[in-house]
């Protein structure tokens, strides 16, 4: 019984701690991967969150209230992403900087439109997520179409002749980037010698290397993220299979290096022209180096999201996540520390930019 | 031809490092009759022990690699022994006596702390390690595919079948293993013969660990990368082998897991590499309607 009564009591002095401090800030949250085997891309969303709030928090925040970031974690699983969405609506948080993963994307959109959450992704790509999406679905990188004819293309002008394969992790991203590439090299006049789908999470994938290797393949395209496509890639050069690994934007973290090794020397992917190397990025990079965090893929995507919000939010002079969605469609450029960024009436980028990068020495570097 | 042979040594590869699990969980079982679900967990904390004592030694500047090795082994060893006689004497040994699933319930709940603990302590990203044991043999050339056979796949193969004719003629032949047998058959009249049956439990658990040591090093070495979660998919994989080869019994955990290892592959080689885990699954489920105690188990009738 007098537990019970503590925890109520508890309970109520939370309740009014909350309501006292919600008249001076304002809830926003950036959601991703904080555990799980993608981790490594929740710790980039988490860098560029609390950056970008920090600072505009210094600049006085915004309409004279400060930011409160809450951290969520989905672990890219739909299902955790959905009761994640359902938590942050509750507590009253308005902008949403995520999801990471697009398979949790999506279905927290759904939520997201619901609740009247405006949700900004700094790095859900499979197009699903905007042409599916309701007012409230936003991002700030590209697309998978748009990524995959890239991909698709590069491979059918470079590689002709050549026996390519398409592997895939069966993921909304995964098979979504796999299938946008098929899409593009087949258009380009090019056939697949093979195309599969992989079980991520494994360890073995001595199978699906022999198969390449009876197939005499080339070069191998990976629509998954980077701890099964490292893993292949390992696998492959540990039995002698010099085919060329071209992967998505999913391998853009040094995580990818730490499991290949050397194995990994040459491998090719696609991603945004490097956010770190432009002119409205320089200041910001900078604060992120002082604090010796490299700003790499998706930290200022991250932080563009909250600080395109922010514009929008002074702009418009209110919180109301549909003004604002409306505000950022019919208004732009938006400056940010991607550069100038406007949006069309889906949501998406109105001019995103693939480039082919090259992984060397342990780094990698725009081609 | 080739590429057949080829998948023949990965399937056999992977089979032994399930057989190599599989051990732990059907020598438990053969004890005490019970499913001890932390030992995947077990093996996944090995494997992080073996990375450390890796780590370590290259910091030390043991270059050497056979002595690394031996090294690395009796560190990762001693310390999950000591993890599982701790998770015996704190989850299993108090619920001794009480109703069945009492013990199997704390069993998961083991399974789900270490990973947690380990998520905790050593953070969710992969971890990787340089590889130890480079090369190997050709096995066949001028086919379409170049037949390896790598040292460390060798050493994985070998180290199965040393543990497997070292625990079969433990249990036969010292008197730790007619203690554990006794055990087996009728723990109250073991006790009453003056065995004592809770330290031959212990000990089994704690042996038990160690090999699970043994499996954790040889998948880091194999693989190079291990992350918190390694535990789950392998324990399941080699729960389902020692099912499958008959639970309780040695070689029966082998064998079941071979089979296992070589339908996946096999089946990842020919057809749709998404539907192996449905293929190994239903084949399990139709070889235990035709033999329901698994391939090498003994046909026991459960006393009322």
């Amino acid at each position: 019984m007098f537990r019970r009564t503590l925890v109520a009591a508890a309970g109520a002095a939370a309740l009014v701690a909350g309501a006292g401090l919600a008249q001076a800030q304002i809830r926003i949250a950036t959601v991703g991967p904080m555990t799980g085997q993608y981790a490594a891309f929740g710790a980039q969303m988490r860098a560029g969150a609390e950056q970008a709030v920090a600072d505009i928090n210094a600049a006085g925040g915004v309409l004279g209230q400060q930011l409160v970031l809450e951290i969520g974690d989905d672990a890219c699983d739909p299902r955790q992403a959905v009761s994640v969405a359902n938590q942050l609506a509750g507590r009253g948080v308005r902008f949403v900087a995520g999801h990471f993963c697009s398979g949790s994307s999506i279905p927290a959109s759904k939520v997201y439109l619901e609740e009247g959450v405006l949700q900004i992704s700094p790095a859900s790509t499979n197009p699903k997520f905007t042409d599916e999406g309701g007012w409230n679905t936003f991002r700030v990188c590209g697309r998978d179409d748009q990524q995959g004819q890239v991909a698709g293309t590069f491979i059918a002008r470079n590689f002709p002749g050549r026996k390519v394969a398409i592997l895939h992790d069966n993921s909304a991203y995964g098979k979504g980037l796999a299938d946008e590439t098929k899409k593009a090299l087949n258009a380009a006049g090019m056939q697949e010698a093979l195309y599969l789908a992989y079980v991520a999470g494994e360890r073995d994938y001595s199978a699906i290397v022999s198969r390449l290797q009876q197939a005499g393949i080339d070069v191998v395209y990976f629509g998954g993220y980077h701890t099964e496509a490292g893993l292949i890639v390992r696998q492959m050069r540990e039995r002698g299979l010099r085919a060329v690994a071209i992967g998505g934007d999913a391998l853009v973290t040094n995580e990818y290096w730490q499991i290949t090794g050397a194995a990994g020397e040459g491998t090719l992917m696609t991603f945004s022209s490097d956010p770190r190397k432009r002119p409205a990025a320089a200041e910001v990079v900078a604060k992120f180096r002082a604090k010796n965090i490299d700003p790499e893929g998706y930290v200022l995507y991250t932080y563009a999201a909250i600080q395109i919000w922010a514009d929008a939010v002074k702009k418009a002079g209110t919180t109301d996540p549909k003004k604002i969605a409306e505000l950022l469609k019919a208004q732009g450029p938006w400056r940010s520390v991607l550069g100038e960024i406007s949006f069309d009436g889906k949501g998406d980028v109105t001019v995103p930019d693939y480039v082919f990068y090259v992984w060397r020495d342990g780094g990698y570097a725009e081609m | 031809m080739d590429y057949a042979l080829q998948q023949l040594v990965n399937g056999l590869t992977l089979g032994m490092i399930y057989g190599l699990i599989a051990l732990g969980y059907t020598m438990v079982y053969g004890i005490i009759g019970m499913i001890n679900f932390a030992h995947g967990d077990i093996f996944m904390v090995g494997a992080f022990t073996s990375l450390i004592g890796f780590l370590l030694l290259g910091m030390g500047g043991v270059t050497f690699v056979p002595l690394a090795l031996i090294l690395v082994l009796v560190l990762a060893m001693a310390f999950t022994s000591l993890y599982g006689f701790t998770v015996e004497r704190l989850a299993y040994r108090p619920l001794r006596g009480s109703f069945r699933l009492a013990p199997l319930i704390s069993a998961i709940g083991m399974s789900i702390f270490l990973q947690n603990f380990v998520q905790v302590t050593q953070d969710a990203r992969v971890k990787p390690l340089e590889p130890v044991i480079r090369g190997g043999v050709v096995l066949a050339t001028g086919g379409t595919i170049e037949v390896t056979l790598s040292y460390m796949q060798v050493a994985i193969i070998l180290t199965t079948l040393v543990v497997l004719a070292v625990f079969t003629l433990i249990i036969a032949r010292t008197p730790l293993g007619r203690a554990m047998r006794a055990c087996e058959q009728d723990r109250r009249m073991a006790a009453l013969l003056g065995i004592d049956t809770d330290r031959t439990i212990s000990l089994t658990f704690v042996i038990g660990a160690a090999l699970a040591a043994v499996a954790g090093m040889m998948y880091l070495l194999y693989y190079g990368v291990i992350d918190f979660f390694i535990g789950f998919v392998a324990g399941i994989k080699a729960f389902t082998a020692a099912v499958l080869g008959g639970i309780g019994s040695l070689p029966g955990a082998v064998l079941g897991a071979l089979l296992i290892g070589l339908i996946e592959t096999f089946w990842s080689a020919y057809f749709s590499v998404q539907y192996k885990d449905v293929a190994a699954f239903s084949i399990l489920a139709i070889a235990l309607i035709f033999l329901p105690s698994g391939i090498l188990g003994r046909n026991e009738i459960e006393k009322v």
